[in-house]
């Protein structure tokens, strides 16, 4: 073997290594996007889902807000922070029984407390008489309600946000 | 009547060809080798390269079927710094026989064959926790039973019969003719029993009482499983001499009751508690002494204590940016370079640009398990998969830190690259249960509870 053959073949297996180690990395860029989604969208939504309900445009908004339909549901605060759930049409159930959905380990959350489904296109949400109440923005929710996009979901202790 | 869930694709595919990717890295470094060494390639190296490929096909096909929406990047990540690892005992094998050669000296045995049966019993044991471990929420019922196993193998080095000292730590248990680490299980162990008893105790361990300079600190009779961690590898470092397992072991424990609790004050109160048995042993103990001493200033012990960081710091020099390419360095001159010294071996032969590439793996290989640990929706997955990866993100920071003299040289191996059997047979069960946890955290639910089934409405895929 030549010198220079030898050198070639040190380059290239520096190469390589490095080959690897990018291809990895661009495998890895889609889930790599996903801390910045899990973060809460508050100062994108919080203001236009608050603004129509004092205006009187509140019976136009509300059709175009169900056509962006939330895609997952994000836990944003709470010890299971940084949770996604990707809604596929299947209803979500939250709670501290261990065959829900989202497993919530906290004493201010009910066995099955909540569950968000989906209706007529939009994700509504339910409170499945919990002790501490399933709360939208700051509202106590007594029957299933529309959930918007971006409103925070609060169950016992944990702040879930639905997301596009 | 429940909805079919959008198809989450699985990723396989992608796994299996880095998987390749990663053997034919390994057998272009043992060709080099056999081209730069002038030894060629024998038969039963052919042999050793086909086994290694298809230890990682069964790796591959157990993931596919056993957990098959598991993450795609760590089982190859994995692979290539295991095999890495073998090129480069096979590397130190070639120049210890070129050098027995030379001074007509008989051969000695060459290690590659036995790590590779290590690496196979290895791939065995993270087939059955793949198997056997269908969902990790099943270990917290154990959680008492694993902390109590894992504290009888941390001392079982100390029992008279079967303990074993080497090197001046007492770290091996000796039966049957095999030796073996018996702390490397005593890890994953331990990290079970901190994550089961953090889930059910944290409530408590985040209550704060005072507060100090803007951190709420934890009441005074919450301190005590602090202090029992801290008294038990004080004792580990005591009576095993071991700094590396007794660093890693108290490392683990406070980060992981950071991580449940979400109280930096716990990283305070372990820093301090760091600080004071550090201290402690500086002044109490003559190889933790000697230890720093030798890390302050090497080129004064260049002869006796400190010759081995002196002889791999000359080689990570040698190897400069690129290397000196593999098989062309003189990673013999190192003491113990297949173990402890694995990296300064590898340094000398790949170059500062190589090792950045493989601390970048290892890097990724965290991620990926910290990844596992947000994704995942229960509490217990969480802090097993985070504490998992601490314990290897901790070991890599440990051993590599040491051989290039960032921190005092501690005796911990290098996962996936060093040679011996413990440690490699410990990782590959570490990466078992993050690949368990990550499948469970990516696999798209698809169970719901049939008590509310009849509620369930149907409705159009979105």
């Amino acid at each position: 073997m030549s010198e220079l053959a030898l050198t070639l073949i040190r380059l290239g297996f520096l190469a390589l290594l490095w080959a690897f180690v990018l291809i990895t990395v661009f495998v890895l860029r889609r889930d790599l996007k996903q801390p910045a989604d899990a973060r809460p969208i508050a100062t994108r939504s919080a203001r236009p889902t608050k603004a129509p309900k004092a205006s009187r445009a509140e019976k136009i908004k509300a059709p175009k807000a169900s056509k962006v339909k939330g895609t997952k549901l994000v836990v944003t605060e709470g010890p299971l922070a940084g949770t996604v759930v990707p809604l596929d049409g299947a209803q979500v159930t939250i709670g501290r029984a261990p065959d829900s959905t989202i497993v919530i380990d906290d004493d201010y959350a009910s066995s099955r407390h909540a569950r968000v489904y989906s209706s007529e296109g939009t994700w509504v949400v339910e409170d499945l008489g919990s002790t501490n109440g399933t709360w939208i923005e700051r509202t106590r929710i007594t029957t299933p309600t529309v959930l918007p996009v971006g409103a925070p979901l609060r169950v016992g202790r944990t702040t879930l946000q639905l997301q596009k | 009547m429940s909805i079919p869930a959008v198809r989450q694709p699985t990723r396989r595919g992608v796994e299996l060809i880095l998987l390749v990717f990663a053997w034919l890295i390994g057998v272009l470094g043992v060709l080099q080798i056999g081209w730069a060494t002038g030894e060629g390639t024998t038969t039963r190296l052919w042999i050793t390269i086909g086994v290694v490929g298809a230890l990682a096909l069964a790796m591959h096909i157990t993931v596919r079927f056993t957990a098959p929406y598991a993450d795609p990047i760590m089982l190859p990540v994995t692979t290539l710094l295991t095999i890495l690892g073998l090129v480069m005992i096979y590397r130190i094998d070639v120049s210890a026989a070129q050098r027995a050669t030379r001074n007509n000296a008989p051969l000695p045995t060459p290690d590659v064959y036995a790590q590779l049966t290590w690496f196979a019993i290895a791939v065995v044991l993270f087939i059955a926790v793949l198997v056997i471990v269908r969902d990790h929420r099943r270990l917290q019922r154990y959680t008492y039973t694993f902390g109590l196993i894992g504290i009888i193998l941390l001392v079982l080095p100390l029992a008279p019969v079967v303990g074993t000292t080497v090197n001046g730590a007492t770290l091996w248990v000796r039966m049957f003719g095999l030796s073996f680490q018996p702390g490397e299980l005593a890890k994953i162990l331990l990290t079970i029993f901190f994550a089961g008893y953090l889930v059910v105790k944290r409530d408590s361990l985040a209550l704060v009482r005072t507060k100090f300079l803007g951190l709420g600190f934890p009441r005074p009779k919450d301190l005590g499983p602090l202090l029992i961690a801290w008294l038990i590898s004080l004792a580990v470092l005591v009576f095993e001499n071991d700094l590396g397992t007794s660093m890693l072991f108290f490392g683990l424990f406070v980060s992981m009751l950071y991580i449940a609790t979400q109280r930096r004050s716990w990283l305070v109160l372990g820093g301090a508690l760091f600080v004071i048995g550090a201290i402690l042993s500086y002044m109490f103990f003559g190889h933790v002494r000697l230890r720093v001493e030798i890390w302050l200033d090497p080129w004064t012990y260049a002869q006796d204590s400190g010759y081995q960081i002196v002889q791999s710091l000359f080689g990570f020099a040698n190897g400069g940016l690129l290397g000196a390419g593999l098989g062309q360095g003189f990673p013999n001159l190192v003491p113990f370079a297949n173990t402890d010294f694995i990296v300064a071996a590898l340094g000398e032969e790949i170059g500062l640009t190589g090792l950045i590439a493989m601390l970048l793996m290892y890097g990724i290989l965290i991620e990926r398990g910290l990844r596992a640990a947000i994704s995942v929706r229960d509490s217990f997955g969480k802090l097993l998969a985070a504490g998992l990866s601490i314990t290897l993100a901790l070991q890599v920071f440990v051993i590599i830190g040491g051989v290039t003299k960032l921190i005092p040289l501690t005796g911990l191996t290098t996962p996936f690259l060093s040679y011996g059997g413990s440690s490699l047979i410990a990782n590959f069960i570490i990466i078992g249960l993050l690949l368990r946890i990550s499948d469970r955290a990516r696999r798209p639910d698809v169970t719901a509870p049939s008590v509310d089934e009849a509620l369930t409405q149907v409705v159009r895929r979105p």
